[in-house]
This record gives C-alpha cells, sequence and structure tokens, in this order.
C-alpha cells in the first residue's frame, strides 16, 4: 500500500477538506480495485465477512421488515379505506416494498450495522498497528481487509433485501389478517400478481451498488484513521453517515436510471 | 532472489507534513550483525524501521537491501523481499481476532505450501523457542505484556527471515523479561547469523546485544560505531545515553 496520505492530515478550510477528502476516497477506492485482480483472491476470507455481514445482520433485518410492513400495512389501510380499496392492500404494500422501501431501508440499516462495524475494527487495526502488521508479513491489506469487506456488502445487501422484503410482507399479513382476516394465500397472491420479475430483480440489483458504497467508505473511514480511541470512535460514526448520505443520494439517481432504461419494466 | 543480508540507508530524509523526522541519515549493517538505533522518543527510530520494511517511503535518498533499492521494487518482489524480513512491533501488532497459535501460522498459511500438520508443528517450535508452548490457544489480550512480545516474536521468526527489524522490545517490560528477550535475540543472531536492526532506548539492552550502535537525535545521525567508540564520544547527547547506564 503506498504510503496514504490520512484524513486527519487535511488542511483546514471547508472546500479544502472537501477535496482532500474526496481525492483520499477515490485514491483508496482506486487502490481497491486495483487489488481485486491480484491474487490470492481471498475467497476465504470473502466468505466469512459475507457471513459476518449477511447472518449476523439476520435478526436486525427480520425485525426490521417485521415492524416496517405492520406500519406499512396499516398506513396503506388509512388510505385505501378512504377510496373502498382495501383489496389493492397487499399489491401496494408488495409494491412499496419491493420497489423502494426494501432496497433502501436494507442499505440503511445495513450502514449502520455493518458500516459502523467495518468502520471501527479496521481503525482499531490500524491504530493497534495490526494494518503495518500485514503488510510487514507480505500480505496486501487493502486487498485482504478492504476489498474482501466490499465484496461482502455487495454480495449480502440483494440477499438481505429479499428477506426484508418478505419478512415486510409477513408483517404487513399479520396486521391485515388481524383487521381483516383475509388468508394467507389470497393476500400473497393479491401481493404478487402486480409485480413481475424485472420489478424485483431491478430494485435489488441496486442494492448491490448499495453495498460498494457502505463497503468503501466504512473501509475508508477505518484504514485512514489518526488519533487513538477517539479517532476510532469518529471512524466508526463517519462510516455510518457518510454511507447513509451516499447511499441516499446515489439511490435517487439509479432510481431515475432503471426508469430511464425500462421505461415499462420497473415499478 | 538471493537471500537478504545486508542492509544500506544513504542519504534518507523523511518529513510528515513541515515535521522533518529523518535529514540525511546514512548508515550500513553488515550480514549477521545487530545495529541498535538509539535516541530520545519521537527522534524518527521507529519511522527508520517502517521505511526499511517499506511500509513508508523516503522523500530523499536510498534505501538497499543488499543491492536492492527498496523503493525501486515491484510489488511482486517487495512481497519477495517482505517475506525475507521480520518485524516485531513495539506493541507486538497481533492479530486480536486470532489465537497466538493462529497468529503464529498465519504467515506459513500464506506464504508457504506445507500441509497442516506441519504448520502446527513448526508453530509449536516457534513458541516453545519463546517460551510459549503452553499460549498456543490463548488470545492476544490474555497475555502480559512480555508474553505479547514474545510472541510477536515467534510470529516474525515463522518464515525464517534473514533480517529482523525490532521496534522497543524492551518497552514496558521487567529487567528480567527484558533479558529474556534479548538472550531470544542473541540466540538467534548466533544460530542463524540473522541481521538485525533494534530500536530501543534502553541502554543496558543496546550494551548487550548491539554489535553497532547508531545515535539518532532530531532526525540527524549524531555518532554511530561499537559500544567502545562510543563511550568514548565527546558528543553531549551521546555521552547522556553512554552514561546511562554506567551510572556516571
Amino acid at each position: 500500500m503506498p504510503d496514504m496520505k490520512t484524513s486527519g492530515e487535511t488542511s483546514p478550510g471547508l472546500i479544502t477538506t472537501l477535496f482532500a477528502e474526496t481525492g483520499s476516497l477515490i485514491q483508496f477506492a482506486l487502490l481497491a480495485l486495483r487489488a481485486v485482480f491480484r491474487r490470492p483472491f481471498e475467497i476465504r476470507e470473502i466468505v466469512q465477512q459475507t457471513y459476518m455481514v449477511g447472518w449476523r445482520s439476520l435478526p436486525l433485518i427480520i425485525t426490521s421488515g417485521l415492524a416496517i410492513g405492520v406500519v406499512l400495512s396499516m398506513h396503506t389501510r388509512a388510505v385505501m379505506e378512504r377510496f373502498g380499496a382495501e383489496a389493492l392492500i397487499p399489491s401496494a404494500l408488495a409494491i412499496a416494498l419491493i420497489s423502494e422501501t426494501g432496497p433502501l431501508m436494507t442499505g440503511l440499516l445495513v450502514a449502520g450495522r455493518v458500516g459502523a462495524g467495518i468502520g471501527a475494527e479496521l481503525g482499531g487495526m490500524r491504530v493497534s498497528e495490526q494494518i503495518d502488521a500485514l503488510e510487514s508479513l507480505a500480505v496486501d491489506s487493502v486487498h485482504y481487509l478492504a476489498v474482501t469487506r466490499i465484496a461482502a456488502c455487495m454480495i449480502a445487501l440483494p440477499i438481505l433485501t429479499t428477506v426484508l422484503n418478505f419478512s415486510g410482507l409477513a408483517g404487513g399479513y399479520f396486521a391485515e389478517t388481524a383487521i381483516s382476516g383475509i388468508s394467507m394465500k389470497l393476500y400473497f397472491r393479491h401481493a404478487f400478481e402486480t409485480v413481475g420479475f424485472l420489478d424485483y430483480i431491478l430494485p435489488t440489483a441496486k442494492t448491490v451498488v448499495f453495498g460498494l458504497i457502505i463497503g468503501t467508505v466504512s473501509s475508508w473511514r477505518g484504514y485512514t484513521v489518526t488519533g487513538g480511541s477517539q479517532g476510532i470512535g469518529r471512524a466508526s460514526t463517519m462510516s455510518v453517515v457518510l454511507s447513509s448520505m451516499l447511499l441516499i443520494f446515489i439511490n435517487v439517481l439509479l432510481v431515475r436510471i432503471i426508469f430511464l432504461a425500462f421505461p415499462n419494466g420497473a415499478l | 532472489m538471493e537471500p537478504i543480508r545486508t542492509i544500506r540507508f544513504d542519504g534518507v530524509s523523511k518529513s510528515f507534513g513541515g515535521n522533518h523526522v529523518l535529514e540525511n541519515v546514512s548508515f550500513d549493517v553488515p550480514q549477521g550483525e545487530v545495529c541498535c538505533i538509539l535516541g530520545r522518543s519521537g527522534t524518527g527510530k521507529s519511522v527508520t524501521l517502517k521505511l526499511l520494511m517499506g511500509l513508508l517511503k523516503p522523500d530523499s535518498g536510498k534505501i538497499f537491501m543488499n543491492d536492492l533499492e527498496i523503493e525501486s521494487l515491484d510489488s511482486a518482489h517487495l512481497v519477495k523481499a517482505r517475506k525475507a524480513m521480520g518485524f516485531l512491533f513495539q506493541y507486538s501488532a497481533l492479530f486480536d481476532s486470532m489465537t497466538v497459535g493462529e497468529n503464529v501460522a498465519f504467515p506459513l498459511r500464506r506464504h508457504t505450501s506445507l500441509s497442516e500438520r506441519d504448520i502446527q508443528s513448526i508453530v509449536h517450535e516457534k513458541l516453545k523457542s519463546v517460551g510459549l508452548e503452553n499460549s498456543f490457544n490463548q488470545m492476544p489480550l490474555e497475555l502480559s505484556g512480555g508474553m505479547r512480545k514474545r510472541a510477536g516474536l515467534a510470529r516474525a521468526l515463522a518464515l525464517n527471515p534473514s533480517i529482523l527489524l525490532v521496534d522497543e522490545p524492551s518497552s514496558g517490560l521487567d529487567p528480567i523479561t527484558t533479558m529474556e528477550i534479548d538472550t531470544l535475540l542473541l540466540g538467534l543472531k548466533s544460530a542463524e547469523q540473522t541481521t538485525m536492526v533494534v530500536v530501543t532506548h534502553n541502554m543496558t539492552s543496546a550494551r548487550r546485544i548491539g554489535d553497532l550502535l547508531i545515535v539518532l537525535n532530531e532526525g540527524h545521525v549524531v555518532a554511530q560505531g561499537t559500544v567502545e567508540e562510543l563511550d568514548r564520544s565527546k558528543v553531549d547527547v551521546v555521552r547522556q545515553f553512554m552514561s546511562a547506564t554506567r551510572g556516571d
């Protein structure tokens, strides 16, 4: 790894700092991109990190999905009842979840849980010289630590999004059946009759980009930590804040691109 | 690539921001010798080791391992050079998510095609050589400072390096543990002809293990030579250092 400027060394001044930080992030992303193609491909570490990012996020994703489903169902019912369109509640819920709420909520939840973890973990390794130790043992630390985590986020996000979508629909079903007594078969038939494969695949594929953002930003913040435990805390917080902000911003662009590219396919 | 045995610093300077840490530093370490770098805190001793390992790049000057200039090496050759070097960090820098045994096995798993059985055997042998044969399954956080240092040394020695870089081997340790680590380093030197660069401000330790002593002050080499030569030095900071253990 080249003698990379750490984020704490930026000059004062908002504009200068912004440019320096952006430059540092781009430099880090390019290093990671270059490392992707170098052997060994660290498959074992990617599997391990995917387990950490994916499997360990499942309880949060499932419970959040259930709660979101219940709340969305209540809101949808309140609106639909005014028009006498209660039969459309499952469809509306499925569209809302699969097209936008599911991917975005999963991205934000993972940014909070995993982004903070990666920022703190790599920050701790930087401060305790474990990253230097990896390099001294002739291991490409960007590849071993950052690329594997970025890949894990990119693999785990679409899977977690699918899980959140289904747990959201399940939450919606529980709320609906408690109020209207709708059967599970009818509820899910209504839910999926308006959703095509492309409608599912496009918003879900978008979360691969969310994973790229979360993995890259949080690895970068952790990797460039300065200033001991205070710096680690700052890196952890900034990983979440920056990942979430970028994710929301990129989401707008991606939704626009999807609508332009698939005018009839996307929800 | 022939085994790396000798080290040469040629007019090396390094600064961070406006802070000039090393200025025009030159020295040679011949094969099989122990070079102790002495100096007050913040005089660039640890930076010297990180430059040697290629973890930092010099602003100017050249660093040679044998006749190879470190900065000119491509990543594949730098990896080869690093495999020939061991680095014991000041605070050991053990991977805290792995056991002591896994820490020592890590470089072997990465860089050799040995069977798991052979790796386990080498790990046990390395841990035994530093007196930690019973700590294989312990986590680094469960170890004392001295044990962590010895575990770090076992990891640094896992690939049988021809050059060993040691950062503050005695910091935070009691005199007995310090002497044990010095004995380990001396044993390594006589058994393997390992070339060593040891950063320390422990004069007792430097006198015990050092063939060549280099004194850094404010980024400059103010003296270098054997213990006897530095004992005769007229430079104030050198005299202060050398008298620290004689009780003058």
